[in-house]
């Protein structure tokens, strides 16, 4: 089992979701997180003064997947989130090993 | 007709009260969250403490017979507890102590914005301390000076400024927006800058409400300043409109050219800017001038608000720029384009007016300025010898709301 976390611009989370929905990966986790990376930072003047705010806000997506839909599950997400401009983020793969269905109890591949 | 004066006179009283409130909002919504519930008392109370002073010698230090005929100081004693507006006159309009109420909130709104100086790190005490002591020693004063006017036949006199010097005012532009920019300023220096670094605004949408009350106010400080239900009350109603309609324009065209964009603030700055403009002018300006005293107060505010900067003082939300630059550049206007036609009869040297009002506008702000600033940083630097004015470095970092009020503004579900 895979864990895919994804952080993307927030204006793609809709197609992602879509995509991601299309492809039957049921249920996800959607964070709204801040950070930043190549894009780095911005400005904002109030007053004229200058403030640099050092974070972004992104989206973080969480989605776990069986071993064999993960590559498929990544394109999806690389392909949804897609504008080809700085500050699109970044997709990621973490093994997983083990995983509890809170409601029945069933483990592993069973309860993903 | 006193009676339809005094209904017009009992709406601009109410209209200027919902000013606290949107001054509160306005400058609230300028801070960070951590410290936006400080600033709301901060404004608030200038209520409390002013309404309490008045009764016992504020009215009488304001519109009392000048103390030794000076022209200085009002008999402190004259009005004590308001005990002789206490009986119907029976004229059927605005007595005593209707002026009473309606001066209790022009002495407020200007310690108010004196508050916005001291944001995000003055003890709240402290605060309190400091607005009575400057409401006895600057504002009751300089208001005697500019709003009392002498009365010849019953023997009464008023402040030097409005009967020696024949400033023209109307509604405080020295008095109220001069004296509270640079008392904001002065408090500002004392205190020093704030430790921690300052945060963005945390709410524009509250800052533009807070802006638009204040403007809806605005129409009876100037309105009610009119005395009664007459040709001057719906005149300065439409030149306050057009002054703070035309400061939206003038703030946003030097931020425009100055830093690419026209901004959110800026709107609400420049409007605040405009309407603080006309406040000595709205009887004075014709139409056009009105426009114009908006379009330079809001470009000349938005130019000032850079100084503070350069000269490394933090007046937090730039209570000098906008009220003590923008009204001086308010009775500027009245110098270089009164129109005689306008109801206060004066006409600018532009006009072709005669030269005088030249010294006795520049007098009347050299005064009001030079008053504030030394009055207000000796009071301060008084306190902060004797009971300290600021809080402690790590309250600071943790925000006043919790630490001086043990509250916060915003609750997170999950905190």
């Amino acid at each position: 089992m895979k864990l895919i976390t994804a952080i993307i611009q927030p204006h793609r989370l809709d197609a992602v979701h879509e995509a991601l929905s299309a492809r039957h990966v049921n249920g996800l986790t959607v964070t709204e997180v801040s950070g930043y990376g190549a894009q780095k930072g911005h400005s904002e003047i109030y007053r004229g003064a200058e403030y640099n705010i050092a974070f972004r806000p992104k989206v973080r997506i969480d989605v776990v997947v069986t071993e064999d839909e993960a590559d498929a599950t990544i394109q999806i997400i690389v392909d949804a989130a897609y504008t080809g401009k700085i500050g699109d983020g970044k997709v990621w793969a973490t093994e997983v090993s083990e995983i509890v269905r809170v409601r029945t109890g069933e483990r592993g591949v069973t309860a993903v | 007709m006193p009676a339809a004066d005094l209904a017009w006179l009992l709406a601009a009283f109410a209209l200027v009260s919902l000013m606290f409130p949107g001054l509160a909002m306005f400058y609230g919504g300028m801070l960070g969250t951590k410290n936006i519930l400080n600033m709301l008392m901060m404004v608030m109370s200038s209520l409390a403490v002013t309404s309490v002073l008045y009764v016992l010698y504020g009215y009488s230090m304001v519109s009392g017979n000048s103390w030794g005929g000076l022209g200085i100081i009002g008999d402190p004693l004259e009005f004590f507890g308001l005990q002789t507006f206490v009986t119907d006159l029976e004229t059927g309009g605005a007595e005593g102590l209707y002026w009473a109420a309606f001066f209790i909130l022009f002495a407020a709104i200007t310690i108010a914005i004196v508050a916005s100086g001291a944001a995000g790190r003055m003890k709240f005490g402290a605060w309190i301390a400091f607005s009575a002591l400057w409401l006895t020693l600057v504002y009751f004063p300089l208001a005697h000076q500019v709003f009392t006017f002498s009365d010849p036949e019953s023997g009464y006199v008023g402040g030097w400024l409005r009967n020696v010097i024949e400033l023209h005012d109307f509604a405080g532009g020295t008095a109220v927006h001069m004296n509270a920019g640079v008392a904001a300023l002065a408090l500002a220096m004392v205190l020093g800058k704030r430790k921690s670094a300052a945060h963005r605004p945390h709410n524009l949408p509250m800052v533009v409400l807070g802006a638009g009350i204040l403007w809806f106010g605005w129409y009876g400080f100037n309105g009610g300043s009119a005395a009664g239900a007459n040709f001057l009350a719906q005149y300065v109603v439409l030149t306050s409109l057009l002054a703070g309609s035309a400061g939206i324009i003038g703030f946003c065209l030097v931020e425009r050219i100055r830093n690419g964009k026209a901004t959110t603030l800026g709107m609400a700055s420049g409007a605040i800017a405009g309407l603080v403009g006309i406040t000595p002018s709205a009887d004075a300006v014709d139409p056009i001038g009105a426009l114009l005293v908006g379009l330079a107060a809001g470009a000349v505010v938005c130019l000032a608000l850079t100084w503070k900067t350069k000269l490394g003082i933090d007046d937090t939300l730039d209570a000098f720029a906008v009220h003590g630059v923008g009204g001086v550049v308010g009775v500027i206007c009245v110098v270089l384009f009164a129109d005689s036609a306008a109801p206060a009869g004066i006409t600018g040297i532009l006009f072709g007016g005669n030269l005088d009002i030249v010294w006795r506008e520049l007098v009347a702000i050299t005064v009001t300025c030079t008053y504030s600033f030394v009055m207000t940083y000796a009071i301060a630097w008084g306190l902060n010898k004797t009971i300290g004015l600021r809080v402690t470095e790590e309250d600071e970092y943790a925000g006043l709301d919790v630490t001086l009020h043990a509250e916060t503004a915003y609750v997170s579900e999950r905190a």
